[in-house]
């Protein structure tokens, strides 16, 4: 018995940890695609330069994220078989059909046009480049559709039905099962997430070469200051959406998985005048929130929007059907103070820009490069507060965690563990620090956009995304 | 069995098989290329090689993709059956794949300074692909010679699927894929690195016949169904092409590298590729899951699989045409003039 729950959480934790990795880069994908295609079309509308210079800056850092998120997507398309046998079993009619699906709208479509987008600047006409980064773009929102439909589909399950005998859910009505309950709320969360978290990144990677200029006693080129201003616009004004939608989330959370609510706020027993509270120690065993700290009647008016509405406790549900409330408490508040810390550093900008001193103030770059991870760490806090507030279901209500592992031998899943974290840290470390080296270079100015004649030279006709800033290039870059 | 229950898995069974297909013509020569990094030694003559497939292999990868969700989708319970059984081989292979995308994304990034060398990266790539292969074949070796399961559940051990027989399956596949990437550079290079593959290739088909020709009998011999399935009349009428074309595609792949044709070895070798994939399914055929679960077994329910068709025939003859597209802009011979280092 020892060795089964042993291989359990050996499995929950596998899975989590390649999920966890993989999560960053989609996310990643999602918000640069779409920057890169904002990016060529003002390009292509305006004309002017600097739009192109930031295109083929983003570029190369796209085609590395890319790559890491093809491969390792890859294993989380067969980790539901490997960990999750007996789950793929019974949900594979609804949740491997979603897949599919994602796979066939999203996936070859983004690889597939990805080789024109990052090499066919000079072999197809501008039209056609800008509707291949439109297409990758598209690609990686049509994906986050489908996956967050099958998530969504597994945290509120609808239009099913149970075989008898076999246990198995089949497919009743698609529409319900695709535009379940909290699907709606599910992506437009994750989407704004992607991306903030972007802006962030590319505002800290703006503010860090501005502090380098000053350094030097230099004004920060045109790239620079593009780079920042739009960057600061995402934080403006997409973090205050990214409040509202995440309290909508938080009030339809609250409507269907009402344990989840009550584990993340560390409330047991249910009030009608709750607290919010902002620190705690939840625990499971003595059903009581230690050195609790809390804002009288927040809680009810936060999910509730009233002063006296009714917030559940744990103790409404039976122990084995409680979620880890001490993970979820610390990560949804951790995620929590991070948005309002992306809010503030989205006013704060507004403010210098209304001065007049936005690229000169030292104060905000320095805290734009801080601040450069913040995104992708609340996007992973959410996405733990979700996940395991959805325990211990794999299908919320119906099928078990504990029911859908693998019959997988403990020293198997122990052995491939220790590979999966070896490879995982050396590898996508080794990614962030290629990342981080490529970014310490400014992007250049006077980079060659897609030719408009067809029959250019051989030469820089394959121009490569990874060639460095400062070395040679075939197509020649300007000074920097 | 009513008419859509019996024929949805069929239809399946085929998209399937291309799929699988599609991927092993697709990879196979990516992978190839990364197992020759073991012959060619040259660092331009290595740029030349990644050039070719840059842009479009990350469309290749995502056929694997596609067979898994498949799988999961329409086949769960082959899908929830084989990966447990085959889970070592399984996560070592995913693993080689992560090595082997990045390393080939990061040989190029890391030469930062003059002079510098990549060779730890070109190093992963090349062990990435090697080990991938192996995989694959050890992987389908296993599948050949059965999986126990128990009520329609795996129920074996963790390395059930390593005999003589999968061993030999991973060599072959290692084997085939250095002459499908030897093939493909064949046709899209030229100078001192296509004669360099013209000399590999040649080996490369004798070891790889032999490998055909050892995997085939044995296989007849794990069980006596497999066996009939090749003797027994009428049988024989429709399976005895199958080796007699496997024949003559060797003449005409030696006739062509003789002739040092561009094109002829890569198109002889895919059509071995598709014989002997194509003789493995009539092998097991109609199993999923050999020796006991048939693909009506392992299928999900019929509106889950006509729910995937309906997307499926209108979505994959788009995927396909933009998959084309994308190879006609990135035709012609790649030349050092193309690199960029």
């Amino acid at each position: 018995m020892v060795s089964t729950a042993t291989a359990l959480l050996l499995a929950r934790f596998q899975f989590a940890f390649t999920v966890g990795f993989h999560i960053v880069f989609p996310a990643f994908s999602i918000g640069l695609a779409a920057y890169l295609a904002v990016l060529e079309g003002t390009w292509l509308k305006t004309g002017r330069q600097v739009y192109l210079d930031l295109y083929q800056y983003w570029l190369k850092v796209f085609s590395i994220v890319f790559a890491m998120g093809v491969v390792s997507g890859l294993v989380m398309s067969y980790e539901f078989g490997t960990n999750w046998s007996v789950f793929s079993r019974k949900a594979g009619p609804i949740t491997g059909v979603l897949l599919s699906y994602e796979v066939m709208t999203a996936f070859f479509l983004e690889a597939g046009f990805l080789g024109v987008m990052l090499f066919g600047m000079n072999k197809v006409g501008r039209g056609l480049h800008f509707a291949a980064t439109c297409l990758v773009s598209l690609g990686t929102l049509i994906s986050m559709t489908w996956i967050l439909a099958s998530n969504s589909w597994m945290q509120t399950p609808r239009g099913y039905m149970i075989e008898p005998g076999t246990g198995r859910f089949l497919p009743a009505d698609w529409l319900a099962i695709i535009f379940n309950p909290s699907f709606p709320f599910r992506l437009l969360h994750m989407g704004l997430a992607a991306f903030l978290s972007v802006a962030f990144v590319v505002g800290a990677t703006a503010a860090g070469h501005m502090l380098a200029a000053r350094r030097r006693g230099e004004r920060a080129s045109e790239p620079v200051r593009v780079m920042f201003s739009m960057a600061m616009w995402m934080a403006t004004i997409v973090a205050p959406l990214q409040l509202v939608a995440g309290d909508m989330h938080g009030l339809n959370t609250l409507e269907h998985q009402p344990a989840k609510i009550a584990a993340m706020e560390g409330d047991w027993t249910s009030e009608d005048h709750a607290p919010e509270l902002l620190f705690g120690i939840p625990n499971m065993k003595t059903e009581h929130t230690d050195y609790a700290v809390g804002i009288p009647l927040l809680g009810s008016l936060i999910l509730t929007h009233s002063l006296d509405g009714k917030v559940p406790g744990m103790k409404d549900f039976p122990a084995q059907d409680r979620p880890p409330s001490y993970v979820i408490f610390f990560t949804f508040r951790i995620m929590v103070a991070l948005g309002m810390a992306m809010i503030g550093m989205g006013l704060w900008s507004l403010i210098l820009r209304r001065r007049g001193q936005i690229y000169d103030s030292a104060g905000l770059h320095r805290a734009a490069v801080v601040m450069a991870p913040v995104g992708f760490v609340a996007l992973l806090c959410g996405w733990v507060t979700t996940e395991v507030g959805r325990q211990p279901w794999t299908v919320y209500g119906l099928l078990r965690t504990e029911n859908s592992v693998s019959p997988i031998m403990l020293p198997s899943m122990a052995l491939t563990m220790t590979a999966f974290v070896v490879v995982y840290f050396f590898v996508f470390g080794s990614g962030l620090i290629l990342l981080v080296r490529m970014l310490r270079h400014a992007p250049q100015t006077g980079e060659q956009g897609p030719s408009t004649d067809n029959s250019t030279s051989v030469l820089g006709a394959r121009s490569h995304p990874h060639e460095l800033p400062g070395h040679d290039t075939p197509h020649g870059s300007g000074p920097a | 069995m009513d008419g859509a229950a019996y024929w949805l898995p069929v239809i399946w069974g085929v998209i399937l098989a291309a799929a699988i297909m599609i991927y092993i013509v697709l990879d196979g020569f990516d992978l190839g290329i990364g197992i020759l990094f073991a012959f060619e030694r040259r660092r331009d003559s290595r740029d030349i090689m990644v050039n070719t497939i840059a842009p479009v292999w990350d469309g290749n990868e995502t056929w694997m993709v596609f067979g898994g969700a498949v799988l999961y989708g329409v086949f769960p319970g082959a899908y929830s059956t084989l990966l447990p059984a085959l889970y070592l081989p399984v996560v070592t292979m995913l693993l080689a794949l992560i090595f082997r995308g990045v390393a080939f994304e990061f040989r190029v990034l890391t030469r930062i300074g003059a002079g510098s060398r990549s060779t730890f990266w070109d190093f992963g790539f090349m062990a990435g692909s090697v080990i991938v292969a192996f995989c694959q074949g050890a992987i389908v070796g296993g599948v050949i010679q059965g999986v126990s399961t128990t009520e329609g559940s795996f129920s074996g051990g963790p390395i059930d699927w390593l005999t003589p027989f999968s061993v030999l399956c991973g060599v072959s596949v290692v084997l085939g894929y250095a002459l499908l990437g030897a093939c493909w550079l064949i046709w899209r290079t030229e100078g001192a690195l296509q004669q360099h593959c013209r000399v590999w290739a040649l080996p490369l088909a004798l070891t790889l016949l032999a490998c055909i020709v050892a995997v085939s009998i044995w296989t007849t011999q794990l069980h006596a169904p497999y066996l009939r399935r090749w003797i027994a009349w009428p049988n024989i009428m429709i399976v005895a092409p199958v080796p007699i074309l496997v024949g003559v595609l060797t003449v005409i792949f030696m006739w062509g590298l003789r002739n040092r044709h561009h094109i002829t070895p890569f198109l002889c070798t895919l059509g071995l590729f598709f014989l002997s994939f194509s003789g493995l399914g009539i092998t097991v055929w109609p199993h999923a899951v050999p020796p006991g679960l048939t693909l009506w077994d392992v299928s999900s329910p019929p509106s889950s699989q006509a729910f995937e068709l309906v997307g499926t025939a209108i979505l994959l003859p788009v995927i396909l045409a933009y998959t084309v597209y994308s190879y006609r802009v990135f035709r012609g011979k790649v030349t050092a003039a193309d690199s960029y280092h």
